[in-house]
């Protein structure tokens, strides 16, 4: 499904250079529940930029259902992006301006999806983490949890194999925060492949493989303690 | 995302910053409004004055001759031979103007007087009011018989019936046999203030032998080019000089009016056209910090699939729609404006259906150009670093 083959990214600051990935090979595969830990600058961040199509690794090959991302072109990312990726952020990133089924709808606009059926699917996103009753509300106006809730169905609306959640709980407290872990792990049970981003240890113990990385390199790949249940 | 989707989304945000939008389509809205009104004001000024020449008849042709001396010399029955020899042309009068005095309650008032043949009414539109024009018989026998414009009419004989009374021009009296029809609003030194007498009744009056002014009319309004042609040509057979004479139609007056006005309203709409411009500019400025401010929009969007073309396709929209509401404002204050100092100028307004569409379309390419650039710099922001932006 993901497959990362010596992925380096490498930052040049005149003389100096930082090594943000160096030397990354990991597999996941389909279906599989994976958390990426490590401390603030380690790489786990570009490592989830990279898996996201969002950044281009310096050198090295990456594979996305068996297609080799690298090589691609911005347009051909964006479609990537829109039909295989949903990403959850930490700071939910909802647009002000639309309400919450506008904001579910954007994938499937850029899409190409005419208006009803659009509608239709972004309507049943937001029916499964919960929040259809508040379609027309502006995000300004729910919780920090309920942003995070709608920003998964944004995620989930496309149905895209693979959703990859940034410290999806850590601008929420901690109860909030169990509730939207829980539904990432509902998500994978239902098939979808998870790779989630945390510096906290009790949230990656919660996935099926624990992959750490330090100063860029992968220092340890063990399988979690949901797994090991 | 389409286009409709993206205008939607750019009325939302002119809506939620009303302030900034106004002051950004501010520029547009000035210099629509000033194409409008400028191009009206002349296009009105213009229409003025073309109204004016052609109710004097388009198939006009006015010959005036100033001679050379000797032996060299037109008379009015040459002409009248010509227009018989001529199918393109339909009739001429001499045209002698004196200035005259006309006595009224033993008071002596200053009048134009014209003499002329009896065809002149019929050449230059006068209608008559009341009685009937010069005849053949009155000009061929020199009677003293005039027509008397509205004006004359009013302010001699005060209401009562001029056809048939006396007025004295110069000490000559004149039977009135005609009152012509109101031309200019019946007002004092305009055509309305006229006496018109038998052109052979005028030539003594003045003691000038030689008829130096002719008025023709054409037969065909298509036809004036060689009518006029017809003209020079018998009068380059006497005088073997242009120098001599000179022959003018209303439609050539009105067609250099057409190329005056042209150069003017152009001159006019470029300097407009410099407002216009300093508004694409502004907005251009607004659409800069907007992309500015938008960066981490822009990176949610990337995200989640938009591509280069989505975005640079969602930022022109909005400044073409930002630079269209102002084009539309524009429009509204221009009409309004041109109404309002057309009727402060006491003209007619006429507005060009053409010159509103041209401004409309000129705003509207202004936004979609200076809101290119701004719109290219956020479709090529890498995502990452615009998702990064705070």
């Amino acid at each position: 499904m993901i497959e990362l083959r010596d992925i380096y990214k490498i930052y040049s600051d005149g003389d100096s250079e930082i090594r943000a990935l160096d030397g990354v090979t990991m597999t996941v595969e389909q279906g599989e529940f994976v958390a990426i830990v490590g401390q603030s600058g380690s790489g786990k961040s570009t490592c989830m930029n990279i898996i996201g199509c969002l950044d281009i690794p310096t050198s090295g090959s990456y594979h996305l259902n068996g297609i080799d991302v690298s090589t691609m072109n911005e347009i051909e990312l964006s479609h990537i992006r829109n039909q295989t990726l949903g990403f959850i952020f930490q700071q939910y990133n909802l647009l002000p301006k639309l309400n919450l089924l506008e904001n579910v709808e954007l994938p499937l606009i850029y899409r190409g999806l005419s208006p009803k059926e659009r509608e239709e699917k972004a309507k049943i996103a937001l029916e499964r983490v919960g929040l259809l009753d508040r379609a027309k509300k502006m995000p300004s106006q729910l919780s920090g949890g309920q942003q995070q809730r709608v920003s998964i169905a944004r995620a989930l609306a496309g149905e895209p194999p693979v959703i990859l959640a940034d410290e999806p709980t850590g601008a929420l407290d901690s109860k909030t925060g169990r509730d939207v872990l829980d539904f990432i792990k509902k998500l994978n049970d239902e098939g979808t492949t998870i790779v989630l981003i945390t510096h906290d240890m009790s949230i990656a113990e919660e996935a099926k493989r624990i992959i750490r990385i330090q100063d860029g390199k992968i220092i340890s790949d063990m399988p979690g303690r949901r797994n090991a249940l | 995302m389409n286009m409709k989707q993206s205008f939607i989304l750019a009325l939302k945000s002119l809506k939620t910053s009303k302030m900034r939008s106004f002051l950004t389509m501010l520029g547009i809205i000035i210099g629509v409004a000033s194409v409008i009104i400028l191009t009206s004001m002349v296009d009105s000024m213009k229409q003025l004055m073309v109204d004016k020449f052609e109710s004097m008849g388009t198939n006009l042709i006015t010959v005036s001759i100033s001679g050379r001396g000797g032996n060299r010399r037109v008379e009015p029955e040459d002409m009248l031979k010509l227009v018989e020899e001529k199918d393109t042309l339909q009739a001429v009068s001499p045209n002698i103007t004196i200035p005259a005095y006309i006595k009224n309650n033993n008071e002596n008032q200053s009048v134009n007087c014209i003499g002329t043949s009896e065809t002149y009414h019929e050449i230059n539109n006068i209608g008559i009011e009341s009685g009937r024009y010069l005849s053949y018989m009155d000009v061929e026998r020199r009677q003293k018989n005039c027509v008397i414009g509205s004006y004359v009419a009013k302010n001699v004989f005060q209401g009562t019936n001029p056809i048939g009374q006396i007025i004295k021009l110069n000490g000559n009296s004149f039977t009135v046999v005609g009152v012509a029809e109101e031309k200019a609003g019946g007002t004092q030194g305009s055509q309305d203030d006229r006496v018109y007498l038998p052109y052979t009744v005028a030539r003594t009056l003045t003691f000038i032998s030689r008829v130096s002014n002719y008025t023709f009319s054409a037969a065909d309004k298509n036809e004036l080019e060689q009518a006029i042609a017809d003209i020079e040509n018998a009068l380059f057979k006497v005088y073997q000089s242009e120098d001599f004479y000179n022959v003018i139609s209303v439609s050539a007056i009105v067609d250099t009016l057409d190329e005056l006005t042209g150069t003017l309203t152009l001159i006019l709409v470029g300097i407009a056209g410099i407002s216009l411009l300093v508004g694409g500019i502004g907005i251009m400025n607004i659409m800069l910090v907007s992309v500015t401010e938008r960066t981490r929009e822009i990176g949610v969007r990337k995200s989640l699939g938009a591509t280069p073309w989505n975005i640079l396709s969602q930022f022109v929209v909005e400044a073409a729609t930002t630079s269209g509401c102002g084009g539309v404002l524009g429009i509204v204050l221009g009409i309004g404006g041109a109404y309002a100092l057309c009727s402060l100028m006491d003209m007619p307004t006429v507005i060009t259906l053409g010159s509103i569409i041209i401004a409309f379309s000129v705003s509207a390419v202004i936004g979609i150009a200076f809101g290119y650039f701004p719109a290219r710099k956020a479709a090529r922001l890498n995502p990452i670093d615009a998702l990064r932006h705070d």
